[in-house]
């Protein structure tokens, strides 16, 4: 199985105003975009199985010239709430990164 | 009523926007202001806040970056500004632009005056909101929720310290038809803070958005932020350009295009006072080895409306701290966390009365293990060689929380993984071993206000140095 940080230069995270945060996911070139960003594995439900996402509100928006896809959701728990550990979302890509890709 | 985009023809030439860095107080290097100025630069613009280090910001009136980083970034603006005769635009003063964040930021521009013997005459846009003008606008339905969150509720409106509404570039246009030098900005919507120079002079409205989102935060849309603080945009009648203000950096099309996705949701259409830039159809080429030429933003015009903003201010919590490597602990690292948790809300029940609890919790953070999200490591993760482990307790009053950690200092400290054995001691760096955090702070609002006319929530005010009594500047200087 290839694993999503296997066919990308670039995945992070980050706050998008204080209630949404936003994935970047940079593949490694056009044909890897064009085989992976309808993954499975970067579904909406995938989103709600990782995150706790509510996947109804997931947004998945490709842009095809930088061969990424931007995923957003809003936040589980509000941005500097009593049980805050990631102010900026900054460190929640990281269960990405394993993330298996159907072949 | 919204303003048309006027005909790009109207426009005489290219306007040079220098965006000094990515948030005032972040680092002005003087090297690059004069390399901007010797550039051509029209005016100098930089936000300096943002919501994203938290609500905290806005609840309290605070600044982020210290007064004397500001203060050391304003003198470089204003010595550029006095000698050369260009305005300085800053939005989101003090960091969330609520009124006292405002006169913060005005305190020390005023000093810095005094001191290099300056007489700017300086605008003040105001744009904090009372709450019973909030809840009017909001009975009238003229307050519409954001996604994720609801219909504005009264209670949420109470619940806020502050409430800003984000300004557009019709209220900064406005200080600059009023002769302003300077001008502090309350909330702004980043953009706003960039394009509204360009839009005066008569640019198009696209290329002008499009060049201050691209901006916002500096060298950030450079191939290497490290090296150098700002850009220059150069706004012109068939789109605009970028380039660092350091000339050993430059900006590529990867750079500048991906700028777009930093911290949106949406890459392609973002939502302004007043309308939406698209650029969509934009085109990035590479004009220099420095520099990236961009064509095609467009501006939507639409209904007027601006964001408002709340803070409020939670409950108190007190942090303790302790270093784990005990073997028998890590090798039973999530059990042992569940029966220390136990445990401590055990103790702290027994050692008050409910009633004067109130609705208290305990948190154990384990840093090094599962600390950022709390959630199961994968099956198999191997026993990690030691944990930060962080105690956080939440209550109603400062006093309660310290008292809670008070309780449960001796259980945090030496509770054993296996009973029956000698007690141990966990590494605590600090005595006394709790840190009073003081109360957490949340945004209440996601909400826009649609409005007939910009300038209902707003208020500029202005301030001329110049025309101070002499005796008051002799005072300024030496008091």
């Amino acid at each position: 199985m290839v694993k999503l940080r296997d066919v990308c230069h670039e995945i992070r995270s980050k706050n998008a105003g204080p209630f949404w945060v936003t994935f970047d996911i940079f593949f490694d070139g056009p044909a890897s975009f064009t085989r992976y960003h309808d993954d499975p594995a970067l579904s909406a439900e995938s989103f709600a199985r990782l995150y706790g996402a509510d996947a109804s509100m997931v947004k998945r928006i490709p842009v095809d010239d930088l061969s990424m896809i931007k995923i957003s959701y809003p936040r589980t728990s509000p941005q500097g709430g009593m049980v805050e550990r990631d102010m900026h979302s900054g460190q929640q890509y990281v269960p990405l990164l394993d993330v298996e890709l159907a072949d | 009523m919204t303003e048309q985009p006027p005909a790009a023809d109207a426009f005489a030439g290219p306007i040079k926007v220098l965006v000094p860095c990515g948030s005032l107080g972040a680092g002005v290097r003087e090297s690059e202001i004069a390399y901007g100025i010797a550039e051509g630069a029209h005016v100098i613009a930089s936000d300096a806040g943002s919501t994203d280090s938290g609500a905290a910001y806005l609840a309290l009136g605070k600044s982020k970056n210290s007064r004397g980083a500001v203060k050391r970034d304003l003198e470089i603006l204003m010595r550029a500004q006095a000698e050369h005769g260009i305005p300085i635009i800053i939005g989101t003063s003090g960091q969330a632009g609520g009124d006292l964040n405002l006169q913060w930021t005005r305190e020390i521009v005023e000093e810095v005056a005094s001191e290099l013997g300056t007489a700017p005459r300086i605008a003040l846009i105001h744009c904090e909101q009372d709450k019973a003008t909030i809840k009017r606008l909001n009975a009238a339905g003229r307050i519409q929720p954001l996604p994720p969150l609801g219909p504005l509720e009264d209670e949420a409106i109470d619940q806020c310290e502050h409430i800003v509404a984000a300004l557009g570039v019709e209220h900064f246009i406005a200080a600059l038809e009023g002769g302003a030098d300077i001008i502090l900005g309350g909330r702004s919507t980043d953009t706003a803070v960039l394009a509204c120079y360009p839009i005066w002079k008569g640019a198009p409205w696209g290329p002008a958005w499009h060049a201050g989102k691209t901006g916002e935060c500096g060298v950030q849309c450079s191939v290497n932020p490290t090296l150098g603080s700002g850009v220059m945009l150069t706004v012109k009648a068939d789109g605009f350009e970028v380039a660092p203000l350091s000339d050993d950096n430059r900006c590529s099309v990867h750079s500048v295009s991906a700028h777009m996705l930093y911290e949106n949701t949406d890459p392609f259409r973002l939502a302004e006072p007043g309308g939406v830039l698209d650029v969509t159809r934009a085109r990035y080429t590479q004009k220099d080895e420095r520099t990236v030429s961009v064509s095609g933003s467009e501006w939507e015009p639409g209904p007027y409306s601006m964001k408002l903003e709340g803070a409020s201010a939670g409950r108190y919590q007190t942090m303790m701290l302790v270093g784990i490597r005990n073997p028998e602990v890590l090798n039973d690292i999530e059990n042992f966390h569940d029966k220390l948790l136990a445990a401590l809300y055990e103790r702290t029940r027994k050692s008050f009365p409910a009633e004067a609890l109130g609705e208290f919790h305990i948190s154990l953070r384990m840093y090094g293990w599962n600390g950022i999200d709390g959630k199961p490591v994968p099956a198999g993760t191997p026993p990690p060689p030691e944990i930060g482990m962080i105690f956080v307790a939440t209550a109603d009053t400062q006093e309660l929380a310290n008292a809670i950690a008070h309780a449960c200092n001796p259980y945090f400290f030496h509770y054993p993984n296996v009973m029956n054995k000698e007690i141990p001691s966990y590494g605590f760096m600090l005595s006394p071993a709790d840190v009073p955090c003081g109360q957490f702070f949340e945004f209440r609002l996601n909400h826009i206000v649609a409005l007939d006319d910009p300038f209902e929530l707003v208020r500029i005010e202005y301030v001329d140095l110049a025309s101070r009594p002499a005796a008051a500047q002799k005072e300024a200087v030496h008091g």
